[in-house]
């Protein structure tokens, strides 16, 4: 009777192991129980005014959804670059700072402290978007049609981009004063969420409708597990890696916008410096694998909110935002040992002579 | 018929022959125009040879740490951590040297413990593990950058006397000298480090060029599979690749501390970038198995001539830097690709 | 006459999950000899070989070699390389970014330097006395593949083998080439070297060789002296099929009768791609089942693969239905209603990681468009369908199809491809690897499509299969089409007389 029990409850655990949606959430739990212990404050949530005299929620978990919301953004975009490529894209940071700063450029103009927008913010958004998707063209030129492997492709606009976000604004600082361009990084009157999440729901929303009505997901996933067999299918790979690098760029517009928001200006070194560590990180952490194929969307997006959930973590045990990446460094070696095959083959070795040797016992 | 496909072969397999030494030869020629141009057209400053030797002094970190690259793109692998462990090396060599009054010997040696523990875990990582070198690298760059700051926060200048004392050492080369604005003249000279570069390139040149485990590195990334069957053990060559390139890092670190004699988080910025930029101009393949040390020595002499170029052309601005570099490695990187896909189709 | 055996293999076993690679194989090498073994896909030329190199380890049996008194031990490459035993595989196992004397010596010798120059001098005489044309400095990517192969050779000539395996070496020489490589080898046997030649290529057997093994299904068929095989036996040990018995009757019950008068569905002409086929001229009919057959090698893959844009077509035209048709991939030839179904399963068939479901439907949604995908329902419908009629045995519809059996994998690709309602249907060995039962499932079915109206051309390398279901065959030999059969002379004589070529007798 207790055996027929002890089964199902460990099929049951089994089951949930298996499923990819374990591992983000196992971290999560795991970085929700170590703040409970430490300090239960840290998930008070209050309601706060501005002030602009708004009521907002604040909080750290606020900030998780504010901040993680971002990530969120950039995940879905770099989920499918890796499962098509499997490779990442390494320029997503110097990506934004360029979009940011073309975002600017048209709000303001030659004027660097304008009165009032010589462009609509709609406007401006749409030029960005065109400019990020041709920069994410460019890396899908490189990887797709030159066949340079992506992360050395996107070394280049790594490197370049944020010179060429200074040279977009001609190395000025623009500021925009007119308040409602901070709602995108901030809060909508009478709205206590941060909008960024609302932002970060439209663009999955978006996403699981391209997912539904179109046939991206299956065609990235043929090419990332098997190119060859996607060509003999009448698939067009390099096409299909060339469009996942575009729609990144979409992505990345996305979240440049709320970066330049949350300033209403842009500091070219500084804005969004190591995120392309953190969006790489929320893929793995999704459980998806850094070598192409499968992906989990879902299980991204939770993992870009958990990466920001350890950021905050750590920002609230007053380590430097500098010193942030050599935390996440560890968590991403961890990660890529313990899901590196040769590693699984070892541990699996292992636990079969464990259990062979507790039966033998028995 | 038969003879056709022979000719055919043959012309083949001499341009493939060339295209290798070709990428070299292109790099030492485009730093001579580079260099004969500047001096025409911009005069002055680069008639002097001290404008040669300064461009020496301030890229000898990068020559070392461009040969570690080059020796782990041989083998078919990469490693962009360089300019990290070159941060941490040079905040933990002030940290050392200014709070625990230490001695610039033990400094050196502490550079190159660093160097030679990012080398083995990486190593370890990308060789016995088989995971990815840009990952490994990657996650390697910002565990530096991070433990950097964890060091120490705020830049400083390092003002330990003894090591004032070597960081000022200048090694004058005779005969180079010129005559300054006020009539006097002046002796060129160069750092300790270029000393160091230098030495590091003929070393490692001799090492690729004549030793057995120097030809196993260019087995193993020309074929794996081959290599592996010639009897070569492949793992622990990429390893011993990995390990080099650390510890070069750590070398190239300090020297790049010595040269600048500050400890800050931000020092060696984009070093990785411009290492591998310098080891692509100077002919060394992307995929693997063709390059030499001597080649990325003129690589970085091209980088940093046009960089001096574009910022004497009064185009000041830092971001140029930037943009000259990538311009200059999307270049060679479509180059390299363009090779490697014409000799495939020829083959 | 035993002692001047270098090499003798008693009683060899090999099983791999699923499979009896090699059962009870015996093999006995000569000094100073060329010894060809023989044998078609999966007779176990290749595991033979791998177990005699150390690349597997036997299950059973034991390995004797001159000048040992105790049976050898080969655990790998290395091993094998110390006791004499050099390889020079199909795919050059060198670097091509190295001198010719590097890849003679490297991974060889102690020390840390090297004296190139003395190593230099020392394989400028190794080739001179080779007569091998190149010189030790030279970087070994500007040699011809033929030359590459000579220094593989010399390289094992050097150290010292007693027993030298050819591995298919001749399969990218033109004849010229080959002719200096012959050389090469009988120099070579001169020495007293024994050697162990594999080819699919039947003229160089007898060119060279002294004697022949024949493999098949993982079973010794024989070992005969070249004079007491003539080509038409050694065609028909190697298929497994008696001489006398050739003349059996096809199975009248599952052979359709061919539709006469009707015009072509696809007809090509001068076709030719750059895989290295010659050019050939192609039709078939509606409901037609026709065949390529040939030796593995003879560039049967390569036709079918140019009919579907494959490979890239550099000469030749295609018409559909009398109309031209242009193909540059395979998209173009799948809108056009052709399916092809690849030989390689693993490589190009299956997308591994993904389920059946999406496996399966993932030809037809590419054809569908990108903007109309199925719905769930739609696919599920498809799914069940296909797994039904085609009886694929996997846990559910969700399941990787990396975790099929090789059979049920192999009907879930022609699912996939039927799912497109093909006109055209190709399937290159879609019988490989996969067991009896599926095996004649396959035929049956292909039958019963063309009887529908598809038309299929059906290539296997086992005869009896292709003479069950197609009303005409064409024979391929060293990438050309060599004869056409249909009617009565489909028949396994006929058949292997074509392939074997030359004298007949």
């Amino acid at each position: 009777m207790s055996t027929t029990k002890k089964s199902t409850v460990s099929e049951f655990f089994g089951k949930i192991f298996r499923k990819q949606i374990f591992i983000p959430l196992a971290a999560l739990l795991l970085l929700a129980v170590f703040n409970l212990i430490t300090d239960p404050g840290f998930f008070e949530i209050k309601l706060d005014v501005n002030s602009a005299g708004n009521p907002v929620l604040s909080g750290y978990l606020v900030t998780i959804l504010d901040y993680g919301s971002e990530l969120a953004i950039l995940a879905i975009g770099m989920t499918l670059v890796t499962a098509a490529t499997g490779g990442q894209d390494i320029s997503v940071g110097a990506a934004i700072a360029i979009s940011g700063s073309v975002v600017l450029r048209v709000l303001c103009g030659t004027n660097s402290r304008p009165e009032t927008l010589q462009a609509p913010i709609i406007v401006a958004f749409l030029v960005s978007c065109l400019v990020a998707m041709l920069f994410g063209a460019f890396n899908g030129i490189l990887v797709a049609g030159f066949k340079i492997q992506p992360m050395v492709a996107t070394l280049i606009l790594y490197t370049a981009g944020r010179s060429i976000a200074a040279w977009i604004n001609n190395n000025e600082l623009p500021i925009v004063s007119e308040p409602s361009f901070g709602y995108f990084g901030g809060f909508i009157p009478g709205i206590p969420v941060p909008t960024p999440f609302f932002i970060a729901l439209a663009c999955m929303i978006v996403m699981a409708l391209v997912l539904r009505f179109t046939t991206l997901g299956l065609y990235t996933q043929a090419v990332g597990i098997n190119e060859h067999s996607a060509r003999l299918n009448g698939l067009n790979p390099a096409f299909i890696k060339f469009l996942t690098f575009v729609i990144l760029g979409l992505c990345v517009a996305v979240t440049g916008l709320i970066k330049v928001s949350r300033l209403s200006s842009i500091n070219y070194s500084v804005i969004a410096k190591d995120i392309e560590m953190d969006a790489i990180l929320a893929v793995a952490l999704g459980g998806n694998a850094l070598s192409g194929g499968k992906f989990n969307m879902g299980a991204s997006i939770l993992g870009a909110y958990v990466i920001q959930f350890l950021t905050t973590t750590l920002y609230k045990f007053k380590v430097q935002s500098d010193a942030l990446s050599a935390y996440k460094a560890v968590v991403v070696i961890a990660l890529v040992v313990f899901s590196a095959p040769v590693v699984r083959e070892r541990i699996s070795a292992f636990w079969k002579k464990l259990k062979s040797r507790k039966k033998e016992v028995a | 018929m038969a003879k056709s496909g022979k000719t055919a072969g043959g012309s083949h397999a001499k341009k493939s022959l060339s295209d290798t030494t070709l990428l070299l030869v292109i790099t030492i020629v485009v730093f001579f125009a580079m260099y004969i141009g500047a001096m025409v057209f911009q005069g002055k400053g680069f008639l002097k040879p001290q404008t040669f030797f300064n461009i020496l002094n301030a890229n000898a970190a990068l020559i070392i740490a461009a040969c570690g690259m080059t020796l782990v793109m041989i083998t078919g692998g990469i490693d962009i951590s360089v300019g990290g462990v070159a941060a941490l090396v040079s905040m933990c060599c002030a940290v050392y040297l200014d709070y625990h009054n230490g001695n610039p010997a033990v400094a050196c040696l502490i550079a190159i413990a660093i160097g030679l523990g990012f080398g083995l875990v990486q190593g370890f990582l990308v060789a016995y593990l088989d995971i990815q070198p840009f990952i490994v690298s990657l996650a390697g760059m910002f565990f530096a950058r991070g433990m950097t700051t964890i060091v120490h926060t705020n830049p400083f200048n390092v003002e330990n006397e003894a090591f004032v004392a070597l960081k000022d050492t200048r090694i004058t080369v005779p005969g180079m000298g010129s005559v300054n604005k006020i009539g006097k003249y002046v002796d060129a000279y160069v750092e300790i480090g270029v000393i160091v570069a230098l030495l590091a390139v003929i070393i490692l040149f001799c090492f690729l060029r004549w030793t057995r485990k120097g030809r196993n590195f260019y087995a193993v990334g020309g074929n794996k599979q081959s290599a592996l069957m010639l009897g070569i053990n492949v793992k622990r060559t990429k390893f011993l690749a990995h390990l080099l390139c650390g510890l070069l890092a750590g070398i190239g670190g300090f020297v790049y501390f010595l040269h600048v004699g500050s400890g800050s988080a931000s020092h060696a910025s984009g070093l990785e970038m411009n290492a591998i930029a310098a080891s692509i101009i100077g002919g060394t393949l992307l995929t693997g198995g063709v390059g030499n040390v001597i080649g990325t020595f003129f690589g970085v002499l091209s980088l940093s001539t046009i960089q001096n170029i574009v910022s004497s052309a009064g185009l000041d601005q830092a971001w140029w830097t930037g943009i000259t570099v990538a311009a200059m490695l999307c270049l060679f990187l479509i180059i390299q690709s363009v090779i490697m896909a014409r000799k495939k189709r020829s083959s | 006459m035993k002692d001047k055996s270098v090499l003798e293999m008693r009683n060899i076993c090999k099983s791999f999950p699923g499979v009896r690679a090699l059962q009870g194989v015996d093999f006995t090498l000569q000094e100073g000899e060329i010894h060809a073994l023989m044998g078609e896909n999966g007779a176990g030329k290749s595991t033979l070989i791998k177990v005699l190199t150390g690349v597997y380890e036997k299950d059973e049996g034991e390995i004797f070699l001159k000048g040992l008194d105790k049976a050898a031990v080969i655990r790998s490459p290395q091993d094998a390389q110390r006791l004499g035993i050099s390889t020079v595989y199909q795919e050059i196992t060198l670097c091509p970014n190295l001198s010719v004397a590097e890849n003679m010596y490297i991974g060889r010798g102690k020390g840390i330097r090297q004296d190139w120059k003395k190593i230099n001098a020392a394989a400028d005489k190794i080739l001179q006395s080779l007569g091998i044309p190149a010189k030790a400095n030279q970087q070994l990517s500007s040699c011809s593949i033929a030359i590459q192969q000579m220094v593989a050779i010399a390289r094992a000539v050097d150290m010292d083998c007693k027993v030298l395996i050819l591995d298919e070496p001749t399969s990218s020489l033109d004849d010229q080439e080959v002719q200096k490589l012959f050389g090469l080898m009988r120099d070579l046997k001169a020495k007293g070297v024994g050697i162990i030649f594999v080819t699919h290529f039947l003229d160089q057997v007898y060119e060279v060789c002294d004697k022949i093994t024949v493999l098949r299904d993982g079973k010794l068929v024989g070992e005969y002296a070249i004079q007491e095989l003539p080509r038409l036996k050694l065609v028909a040990k190697m298929l497994g099929k008696e001489l006398d018995d050739m003349s059996e009757i096809r199975d009248e019950s599952l052979v359709y009768h061919e539709a006469d008068g009707e015009k072509p569905v696809f007809e090509a002409e001068g076709l030719q791609s750059n895989a290295g086929i010659k050019p050939f001229n192609f039709y078939i009919k509606k409901g037609e089942v026709n065949g390529f057959t040939g030796l593995l090698g003879s560039g049967r893959s390569e036709c079918v693969r140019a009919i579907f844009g494959a490979d890239r077509v550099i000469a030749g035209k295609m018409k559909k239905n009398g109309k031209p048709i242009k193909i540059s991939k395979p998209l173009d030839a799948m809108k056009q209603g052709i399916a092809y179904l690849p030989e390689d399963r693993k490589r190009d068939g299956i997308v591994g990681d993904l389920s059946v479901r999406d496996n399966l439907i993932l030809a037809a949604q590419v054809l569908r468009g990108f903007f109309r995908p199925f719905t769930k329902a739609q696919a599920n419908k498809f799914a069940d369908e296909y797994i039904k009629l085609l009886e694929i045995k996997t846990a559910s519809a969700d399941t990787p199809i990396k975790s099929l059996s090789g059979g049920n994998q192999q009907k879930v690709i022609l699912g996939r491809w039927l799912l497109t309602h093909p006109e055209y249907l190709i399937l290159d060995e879609p019988t490989r690897g996969i067991d009896v039962g599926t095996k004649i499932e396959i035929q049956k079915l292909v039958l019963k499509l063309a009887s529908e109206g598809m038309s299929v051309t059906f290539i296997s390398s086992e005869t009896d299969e292709m003479l069950r279901t197609c009303s005409r065959l064409i024979v391929m030999r060293d990438r050309r089409m060599v004869g056409e059969l249909s009617g009565n002379e489909l028949s396994q004589s006929m058949i292997m007389s074509t392939i074997a070529g030359g004298d007949t007798e």
